[in-house]
C-alpha cells in the first residue's frame, strides 16, 4: 500500500516534472527521447492504476466462493500446518463449499506477536506462549475469553523440553541433576528472547520446586545451569545450529517435537534423552477477532481451529511429534511420546504473565545470574 | 529575481521539494515516534531503562568493538583500495566486484559462516582453537564480522580519491629528497586524510546498529559480549516498547554525537591538510 503510493508519488513527480520543463533543444533526436520518456511516463502511470483496479476487482470475486485465511504461528511449526492445512483445506471445500487458501507465518513467537498487534492482518493465531496470544487479547484485537472458547483451554495439542545428546551419551546425562556436573556444556537460547529459552528455564526451575526444593535451592541450580551455557543463541533453531551443525555442547535442551526432528536430521549423531520431569508448554490459539470481523472470515477461522481437536488432525499432530490433546491418540502414539512427568505453569508461578515477571522482568532472577558481582 | 536564472541542472525547487519529503517522511517522522515512544516513560524509568550496569556493560562493547573493527577497516581497506587503483593484474575486476559483496550479502549469513568457520571444529578453528584462539563467540568474533562489513565503506571512500591523486605529486616528492617512507607520510596520507575519516565514520555507524550477524557470533553472553542491540531486542520480546526506544535513544544519541565529531573532525583535516 505504501510502496504503492510512493511509486505513484514519484511517477507524479516524473510527470510534472517533465510536462514543467519542456527543455527547448537543438537536438530533435534528444527532443524525441523526451517526448518519448513523457509517453511511457503517462503510460507508466494508466498501467499502474489499471493493476490496481485489476486485483480489487479479483479480491471481491474471491469472496463469494473462496476464501483465505492467514495463520500466524511460531518458528518450528512450519511442517505441522503445512500437513494440517491440506487436510482442512480439502475437508471444508467438501463441508462448506469454499474453497480456502491458508496462509502461513512463521517466526520468533513474541515477535509474530508484535506483528498481529501492530496490524498483520491474522485470522487465527498459533503462538508459542500463552502470554503472546494474550497480549494480542490486551491490545484489543481478541476477546478476553479466547482460551474458553475452544476444548481443553483452547490447548489443541502441547509440548515440553527435553534433552538432546551426542552419540551414546557420553556424559551420562540422564536428568536434570546431570546438566551442572563438572565440565557438561548446556546449549539453549536466551530466555530474553525465545520461547525455548523461557520454557527450559522454566522447566529447570520447576525441576527443583516441583518435587519439594525450596526457591533458594531452585535459584541456586539456574545460576549454575546457566554458567554451563556456552552461547546464548537468540532462537531456538540458532541453538540447534550451535549444537547440531557447530558441535558445540553436550546437551540442548530443546521442544520435544525439533529434538525428534534434530535427531532424524543427524543421522544416528545425536540421540533424545527424557528427563523425570518437565514442563507443560501451552502453544494455545485463537481467533483474532477484530480481524476476522472485519475480513468476513470468522466462520472460516473458527472452524480451522475446531479441525484441530478432530481425530484426524489429531494424527497429524502426533506425527509430527507434538502432544495431542486427545487422550487416545496420545496413548495410541506411546512409543514415541515418553512417560515424563509434565507440571503445568501454576506449579511454579499463577501464570504464565507471572512467570514473565518474577524469572525475566529487567532485573529477576535471569538477569541476577548474570549480575557481575556473582560472577 | 535572481531564482529566474536558469540553473545548468533545471528543477532546484522541485528536487529540493523531494529531497525534503524524503528526509522527512523516511528519517525524520519514524526518528520522531521514535523519541516520542521513548519519552512516554516518566524520567525516572527512562533513566531505570537505559542506566543500569548491564545496559552499561553493552553499550561499551558495541562501541569498544566497532571501534577497533572501523579502525581495523580502515587499514584494511586502505591496503584494498591502493592495490586496486594502483595496480594491474589478472581479475582485478572480479576483485572490485568482490568488495561490494558485504554490501548485498544478508548479514545473518556473513554472521552464521563466521561463527561456524571459527568454532572447534571449523575450518579455521580447529587451527585457531588449540592455539587459544577464540574466535567464535568472544570479542574477537564480532570485531571481525564487524570489520568484513566495515572495509567496503572504506575502499569505495577511498577509490576515487587515489584515482583521482596523480603520481607527479609522489614523483616531486621523491626528486627532492623525500625518502619513501616520508613520500608516504608526508605526501599521500595528508591527502587522504579526509576520506579515510568518512570511511572510518560509516564503518563505524554501520558496527554500532549492527544485529544480524552480530547475534550469531557473539555469543550474547551478558555483560560479556552482548551488543546494545540485542537489549533492544529483550525488551520487545517482553512488549516493554517504551524500553526499548528508550535504549534505542540513547544509542542514537551516541551514535549521532560521534558521528558530528568525527564530521567536524573531517571538516578541520579538509581545512588543515589542504
Amino acid at each position: 500500500m505504501v510502496t504503492k503510493m510512493t511509486i505513484i508519488l514519484t511517477m507524479l513527480m516524473l510527470v510534472m516534472y517533465l510536462v514543467t520543463h519542456p527543455t527547448p533543444t537543438p537536438f530533435p533526436g534528444i527532443m524525441t527521447m523526451n517526448r518519448r520518456f513523457q509517453t511511457f511516463a503517462w503510460l507508466a502511470i494508466a498501467a499502474g492504476s489499471l493493476v490496481g483496479c485489476s486485483t480489487s476487482k479479483s479480491e471481491a470475486d474471491r469472496d463469494a466462493n473462496s476464501k483465505e485465511l492467514l495463520n500466524v504461528s511460531y518458528d518450528p511449526t512450519r511442517e505441522l500446518w503445512k500437513a494440517l492445512n491440506k487436510e482442512f483445506i480439502a475437508q471444508y471445500k467438501k463441508s462448506a463449499g469454499v474453497e480456502l487458501d491458508i496462509k502461513q507465518s512463521h517466526g520468533g513467537s513474541a515477535s509474530q506477536a508484535r506483528s498481529v498487534i501492530d496490524g498483520l492482518d491474522a485470522d487465527v493465531v498459533t503462538l508459542a506462549m500463552w502470554t503472546d496470544t494474550n497480549a494480542i487479547s490486551k491490545a484489543g484485537l481478541i476477546k478476553p475469553d479466547w482460551s474458553s472458547r475452544l476444548p481443553n483451554g483452547a490447548l489443541p495439542y502441547s509440548s515440553t523440553i527435553i534433552f538432546v545428546v551426542r552419540k551414546g551419551n557420553p556424559k551420562g546425562i540422564k536428568d536434570w541433576p546431570d546438566l551442572v556436573k563438572e565440565g557438561i556444556e548446556v546449549i539453549t537460547p536466551s530466555p530474553k528472547t525465545s520461547g525455548n529459552g523461557k520454557l527450559s528455564f522454566l522447566a529447570a526451575w520447576g525441576s527443583v520446586t516441583v518435587p519439594g526444593g525450596s526457591e533458594e535451592d531452585a535459584t541456586a541450580f539456574v545460576k549454575q545451569l546457566y554458567q554451563h551455557v556456552p552461547v546464548l543463541d537468540s532462537g531456538a533453531r540458532g541453538a540447534t545450529t550451535t549444537f547440531a551443525q557447530k558441535n558445540i555442547g553436550d546437551v540442548h535442551l530443546t521442544w520435544e517435537n525439533e529434538a525428534h526432528l534434530e535427531v532424524q536430521e543427524a543421522k544416528g549423531e545425536l540421540e533424545i534423552v527424557y528427563p523425570s520431569r518437565s514442563i507443560r508448554a501451552e502453544p494455545r490459539v485463537a481467533v483474532v477477532d477484530a480481524n476476522v470481523d472485519r475480513k468476513k472470515t470468522r466462520d472460516a477461522a473458527e472452524a480451522y481451529l475446531k479441525f484441530l481437536y478432530t481425530p484426524e488432525a489429531q494424527e497429524i499432530i502426533a506425527k509430527n511429534y507434538y502432544r495431542p490433546s486427545k487422550p487416545e491418540v496420545l496413548h495410541k502414539y506411546s512409543n514415541q511420546f515418553k512417560e515424563v512427568e509434565l507440571f503445568d505453569i501454576n506449579k511454579i508461578a499463577n501464570d504464565w504473565d507471572d512467570a514473565d515477571a518474577k524469572f525475566f522482568a529487567e532485573g529477576k532472577t535471569f538477569d541476577q545470574i548474570y549480575a557481575p558481582s556473582q560472577n | 529575481m535572481k531564482s529566474s536564472n536558469r540553473h545548468v541542472l533545471p528543477g532546484f525547487s522541485l528536487t529540493l521539494g523531494y529531497t525534503m519529503l524524503y528526509l522527512g517522511l523516511l528519517t525524520m517522522v519514524p526518528l520522531a515516534a521514535c523519541f516520542g515512544k521513548a519519552f512516554s516513560l516518566s524520567l525516572a524509568d527512562f533513566w531505570a531503562a537505559v542506566w543500569t550496569p548491564r545496559t552499561l556493560a553493552a553499550y561499551r562493547f558495541s562501541l569498544s568493538v566497532s571501534l577497533i573493527s572501523s579502525l581495523a577497516s580502515i587499514v584494511l581497506g586502505f591496503v584494498i583500495a591502493w592495490v586496486l587503483v594502483r595496480y594491474e593484474f589478472p581479475g582485478k575486476r572480479i576483485f572490485d566486484a568482490l568488495v561490494d559483496l558485504p554490501f548485498a550479502l544478508p548479514t545473518a549469513v556473513a554472521g552464521l559462516v563466521y561463527s561456524g568457520l571459527y568454532v572447534e571444529n571449523g575450518w579455521l578453528g580447529q587451527f585457531l582453537v588449540p592455539l587459544g584462539i577464540k574466535a567464535a563467540y568472544s570479542r574477537l568474533a564480532v570485531v571481525l564480522v564487524l570489520t568484513f562489513l566495515g572495509i567496503p565503506f572504506v575502499v569505495r571512500t577511498l577509490q576515487p580519491v587515489l584515482e583521482s591523486m596523480e603520481d607527479d605529486k609522489e614523483e616531486a616528492a621523491y626528486l627532492l629528497g623525500a625518502s619513501r617512507f616520508q613520500t608516504f607520510w608526508r605526501v599521500i596520507i595528508p591527502t587522504l586524510v579526509p576520506a579515510l575519516i568518512t570511511g572510518f565514520a560509516l564503518s563505524l555507524a554501520r558496527g554500532l546498529g549492527e544485529y544480524g550477524s552480530v547475534v550469531f557470533v557473539s555469543g550474547n553472553m551478558p555483560f560479556k559480549t552482548e551488543i546494545a542491540p540485542v537489549l533492544i531486542v529483550a525488551r520487545l520480546e517482553q512488549f516493554a516498547y517504551a524500553e526499548a526506544t528508550a535504549i534505542a535513544v540513547v544509542l542514537l544519541v551516541i551514535s549521532f554525537a560521534l558521528l558530528l565529531a568525527i564530521n567536524l573532525l573531517e571538516a578541520w583535516s579538509r581545512r588543515f591538510y589542504a
